[in-house]
């Protein structure tokens, strides 16, 4: 594994957790290929290989609507998160793209001011070039815990 | 015994009026409603979704569970039975099962190796005899004397359900013939297979989220997905069963092929003809689910037992009370063996709609904290529930609290039970 990888792929997951934690929540979408997979699920329903997600899109035009049914559609309190990374473990380069492993924990901001845990897990990524631009190609958020509190509304 | 729970909290009666419309905010506060719940609801003549057959298949699979608070253990013999009964060394206590599912050929408590078979019968006391003819159990000590308490097992069409009670009508009876043929609809004839399992935490009482699960008036108000999609109005083709309890419901809707474009949105106000398109709209592409052109139907058996046709999203709900203000919702997700790749892949797609971050569910998960949070300090007020009338009744009309006042018409007959007795 090159160090480029490395550095390359720790500055997409910067600028990942940067757009949700800060915004623009519509840029979200750009850091995913058109036939992306994108899926949120528990540590447990991912080692017995249960194939739904929380959140489940295998296209970036799905993840598009994520953010305009936020926007405009679904009704939730206000919050915010703060996602503190690990660094990535670049597991594997082949002809599919780079694989890696990060590891995430997700700090929520309620509106009244409580900070809460909210998630912790790791993001099993594979990551493609497009245009000389790291894309990811596929992310499943396994999230440790297999509760959820109140509810999913901003991505992981 | 059964009234040990309610003597430790002192059961302060509910101020109830004489019709179903009101409900005081009480009943979601209260330390003694909650333990009074336990024991009258959970452990009386009533039947709890425990879980699928489908997950315990073969001899030795187990799950384990709960009846409201109660842990509960559902294993399957070598005589292809089904067995329920307390997840509890009949010793000291101790949990038998440590894991949610899984294969075993008996349970031992990791406390004193106390051990149960399949049946949940005791069969083993470790140094029982004493070591050296010294210590040991009494002479006096009878093993089929002690033993988790058992309950009775009913399977519907793949669910199964458990009840402490030997006084529950068997389940068909239990739920009726309308109810029972609403549930062969969505699971007769067909080999569910789980295709995710996720647990949503609730921050009020468990009762909201029953309420909201049988309040057809909500649906398309405050969930403006569906109403954006039109994938449910309150003006399309369906209706509400509510039974005889009034403890089960079934909310239904239908493809109307022949209604005109509605106005009974515009005309309320309510946000129906928005700009917003998906951009990906094969999200909501789907199939005829059994055949029918019924494309929602949402069941609920009392007291805690959901199970959701919404399109192609079929899933199965659990509701458990944890605490006075806090909830375990969790949610299976099926699909069937009979699925081509294709309508597995739709039901993944559409799995989006429902769960913690569903489209048209995520709402659920606040709005019941939003009412705990509400009704803080209120304790000698009521909810109104008059939207449709006050009776508990079916109807063609969704716009109606019906099988909410069902709800509490099995509740209030559960609760004042035991008090005659």
């Amino acid at each position: 594994m090159s160090v480029n990888d490395f550095h390359r792929i720790g500055r997409v997951q910067a600028d990942y957790s940067r757009c949700i934690d800060e915004g623009p929540l519509e840029q979200w979408p750009d850091f995913f290929v058109e036939n992306c997979m994108y899926r949120i699920t528990t540590a447990q329903n991912y080692s017995e290989g249960l194939p739904a997600g929380l959140v489940w899109a295998n296209t970036r035009r799905m993840l598009v609507d994520r953010v305009s049914a936020l926007r405009e559609a679904n009704i939730y309190e206000q919050h915010t998160y703060r996602h503190i990374l690990g660094q990535p473990s670049v597991l594997e380069e082949n002809g599919d793209g780079i694989h890696a492993e990060t590891s995430f924990l997700v700090v929520r901001v309620m509106r009244d001011g409580q900070s809460d845990i909210f998630a912790s897990g790791r993001y099993v990524d594979r990551y493609v070039d497009v245009d000389d631009q790291l894309k990811i190609a596929e992310r499943v958020v396994v999230c440790d815990s297999t509760n959820i509190d109140t509810l999913l509304a901003l991505p992981l | 015994m059964e009234s040990s729970v309610v003597d430790t909290v002192r059961e302060t009666p509910v101020d109830w009026t004489d019709d179903l419309t009101r409900v005081p905010y009480r009943v979601f506060q209260g330390e003694d409603v909650y333990a009074a719940e336990q024991t009258k609801l959970f452990h009386g003549p009533y039947w709890s979704y425990l879980c699928l057959e489908a997950e315990v298949a073969g001899p030795g699979d187990y799950c384990s569970t709960f009846v409201g608070e109660t842990p509960v253990i559902v294993a399957r013999d070598r005589d292809g039975e089904l067995y329920g009964f307390e997840n509890r060394c009949a010793h000291r206590g101790a949990l038998l099962a440590l894991d949610d599912r899984g294969n075993t050929k008996d349970f031992t408590c990791v406390y004193h190796a106390w051990s149960y078979n399949l049946q949940g019968d005791l069969t083993g006391v470790a140094f029982q005899d004493g070591v050296k003819g010294k210590g040991g159990m009494p002479d006096s000590f009878c093993m089929e004397d002690h033993g988790p308490r058992k309950m009775r097992i009913a399977v519907l069409h793949g669910l199964v359900f458990g009840s402490f009670s030997d006084d529950v009508p068997d389940i068909e009876d239990y739920l009726g013939e309308e109810i029972t043929s609403r549930i062969a609809r969505v699971l007769a004839g067909r080999t569910p297979e789980i295709i995710g399992r996720f647990t949503q935490i609730l921050p009020n009482n468990w009762k909201l989220y029953v309420e909201n699960v049988k309040d057809s008036y909500h649906a398309s108000i405050l969930h403006l997905f569906f109403t954006t999609f039109e994938l449910n109005r309150l003006s399309q083709r369906g209706g509400i069963i509510v039974d005889e309890s009034g403890g089960h419901h079934v909310s239904y809707s239908a493809i109307d092929r022949d209604a005109e474009k509605d106005v009974a949105y515009s005309d309320q106000n309510i946000r129906s003809e928005s700009a917003y398109k998906l951009a990906d709209p094969t999200l909501l592409e789907g199939f005829s689910e059994v055949g029918d052109d019924t494309t929602l139907q949402i069941l609920s058996v009392f007291p805690g037992f959901v199970l959701q046709q919404i399109q192609n999203s079929v899933a199965v709900r659990q509701i458990l009370p944890t605490g006075v203000e806090r909830t375990r919702l969790n949610w299976t997700y099926l699909g069937f063996e009979e699925d081509t790749p294709e309508q597995r892949e739709v039901r993944l797609k559409q799995a989006n709609l429902v769960g913690p971050a569903g489209y048209i569910s995520m709402e659920d998960g606040c709005v019941g904290g939003f009412v705990q949070r509400g009704i803080a300090g209120a304790a000698s007020q009521s909810a109104v529930l008059e939207m449709g009338g006050s009776l508990a009744e079916s109807s063609e009309s969704r716009v109606t609290e019906a099988s909410v006042r069902g709800f509490w018409k099995a509740y209030r007959a559960a609760m004042n039970r035991q008090e005659e007795a």
